[in-house]
């Protein structure tokens, strides 16, 4: 079910000369099972809205619900809350420990004190999920390639179960392959679950390509919230706001300026291609 | 001979069990011979494991060769009573912004190398001024790094490499970490080093867009070097890249597939402008 945020602010340095407004008035709701893209620069406060969507952070003012339960109310359970929204963090395989591949996927729910058939179970329909092969399992994560490493670090979350996964920049620092390789496995793990996805990107192209809603954030402040199409026809606003849309786009912009009739509003590469063919056919 | 030449070099890694005792050898880098001239702009591209980063650290000492030779302007980089002249000579530039500054201050962080190299105050302090000049971060020079955005960080670290008169700078992936203008701040920078001050540039990267002014570009897979050209002539080769777990602009990209369906363009188009020409032509 759903995730809430009414009115939530979030503040640091409150009475000092230095306080920033990290959140400012975000509302928002993140219906069941949507692919959901966060962009922002550094610092805009993307980082910090999806931690307080697990309870990790405490709004100043406002608040979260979840499943129509606000998260900050003492008979709340957090520790339920994080096992139904799980939250993969930058450079995730850097949390990895354990002696195993396995045994490391197995952490998470081992924690929700579920038996250990239960918990061996999950891992491994984790491991399945993330598309390692068995012969994995019992290798040191350490000794796996990068791509590998970050798919075992989303299936130690995925063990969890949870309702929401949000993922904080899962391609960072990855080759071509291996970006294509994770972002179609969260694809295919939205399509095959209906699990709801919030995918944090620095990439415009890639958010283009997958998503059905985008929320950009600027100084803290939910700038837009549409999709992507109409998102990304505000160009200029989001140039101001230190982003861009995707490359096609500035193609179809140039085309457009050079007095061909394109639709510039485009944003895939199979669309653009669609759209130039369209044009030029009719020459 | 050029700034930086290797003939045949070849890298073992001894990996080690926890008793330590030999558990295998993986040969990272396979026979490469390169030659580098001095005011070139080289990319080199690969997938993760592909040996560019370890290449990279040979060609300032950090790691020395197996087999093979590897000069620094003329000097083997073996030789250890030339170690601090080759370290001088060819900086790097890392992938993580907040691992490489070490100053209070930037102005004293950029201070830190002339400062070890023995140079007189003053000089120190010109050095300083130019170098925050040539990657536009002179107005920051008494701000402290921790409140630096990612790129304006790697920018600093760019300027404490520049600040040591080095002959080659070496950039490991630096845009890996950052925003969508973080990173054409940081490309900025180092383009004008190579055209401006004519220093040797030799990037690393898994971002397409970024070389695609480079006049050389390297593909290393599996440690050797598995195609050479201009971006022009690596770009051309949309299967073959694709292969290599790489891929080619976005621009690219679109352009091979409107050709694939039957429109008359010329192959490694590279710019938006490229394209919209070609097609210009088309009518």
């Amino acid at each position: 079910m759903a995730l809430i945020l009414d009115h939530v602010t979030y503040e640091y340095g409150t009475g000092t000369e230095l306080k920033v407004k990290a959140l400012d008035d975000i509302n928002l709701v993140i219906p069941d099972g949507q692919f959901i893209g966060l962009i922002g620069h550094t610092g805009s406060g993307k980082s910090t809205l999806v931690q307080h969507l697990n309870g990790l952070i405490k709004p100043t003012s406002g608040n979260i619900y979840y499943n129509g339960k606000d998260i900050h109310d003492e008979d709340f359970s957090k520790k339920e809350l994080r096992s139904k929204v799980g939250l993969v963090f930058q450079y995730p395989e850097h949390q990895l420990f354990e002696i195993d591949v396995f045994s490391d996927v197995c952490f998470g729910p081992k924690n929700l004190g579920l038996d250990k058939k239960e918990v061996e179970l999950r891992a491994y329909q984790a491991l399945k999920q993330v598309g390692l092969e068995d012969e994995y399992f019992y290798q040191s994560p350490f000794d796996l390639s990068g791509g590998q490493k970050r798919r075992v670090a989303i299936a130690g979350v995925l063990a969890m179960k949870p309702e929401v996964l949000i993922l904080d920049e899962p391609t960072a620092g990855l080759d071509p392959k291996g970006r294509d390789e994770i972002l179609g496995l969260v694809s295919k793990l939205r399509k095959e679950t209906g699990m709801t996805i919030i995918l944090v990107s620095h990439s415009m192209d890639d958010v283009a390509e997958y998503v059905d809603r985008i929320l950009v954030m600027n100084k803290g402040r939910l700038m837009f919230d549409d999709e992507p199409k109409k998102v990304f026809s505000h160009v200029e606003e989001l140039e101001s706001m230190g982003l861009a849309a995707p490359q096609v786009t500035y193609i179809m912009m140039e085309l457009k300026k050079r007095g061909y009739p394109v639709d510039t509003n485009v944003i895939t590469i199979s669309e653009a291609a669609k759209e130039i063919k369209r044009v030029w056919a009719s020459k | 001979m050029g700034i930086i030449k290797t003939k045949n070099v070849v890298f073992d890694y001894i990996r080690r069990n926890e008793e330590g005792d030999v558990e295998g050898i993986t040969t990272a880098v396979k026979d490469v011979s390169m030659d580098i001239q001095e005011g070139d702009f080289i990319a080199i591209l690969g997938h993760n494991g592909s040996g560019k980063s370890t290449l990279a650290k040979h060609f300032n000492a950090i790691l020395y060769p197996t087999e093979g030779t590897v000069w620094v302007n003329g000097k083997d980089t073996t030789d250890d009573s030339k170690l601090w002249d080759i370290r001088q000579e060819a900086g790097m530039v890392f992938q993580n912004p907040d691992n490489q500054i070490i100053g209070q201050v930037v102005e004293e962080d950029v201070g830190f190398g002339p400062e070890n190299m023995g140079i007189p105050t003053r000089e120190i302090w010109e050095r300083v001024e130019e170098s925050l000049k040539a990657v536009g971060m002179y107005e920051y020079r008494k701000h402290s790094p921790n409140k630096l955005s990612g790129g304006q960080k790697q920018r600093v670290s760019i300027a404490g490499v520049i600040a040591m008169h080095p002959k080659c700078i070496i950039l490991d992936e630096p845009t890996a970490m950052l925003d969508p203008n973080g990173r054409k701040e940081v490309i900025r920078a180092v383009r004008a080093l190579n055209d401006v001050e004519r220093v040797t540039v030799i990037l690393i990267t898994h971002y397409m867009e970024e070389i695609i002014y480079a006049n050389k570009v390297f593909v290393m897979d599996a440690g050797e070097i598995a195609m050479e050209g201009t971006p022009r002539e690596i770009f051309s080769q949309v299967e073959k890249l694709k292969q290599l777990r790489l891929e080619v602009p976005k621009v690219t990209l679109l352009a091979y597939e409107l050709k694939k369906s039957g429109l008359d363009l010329p192959d490694g188009i590279l710019t938006t402008k490229e394209l919209a020409d070609a097609l210009e032509q088309k009518g």
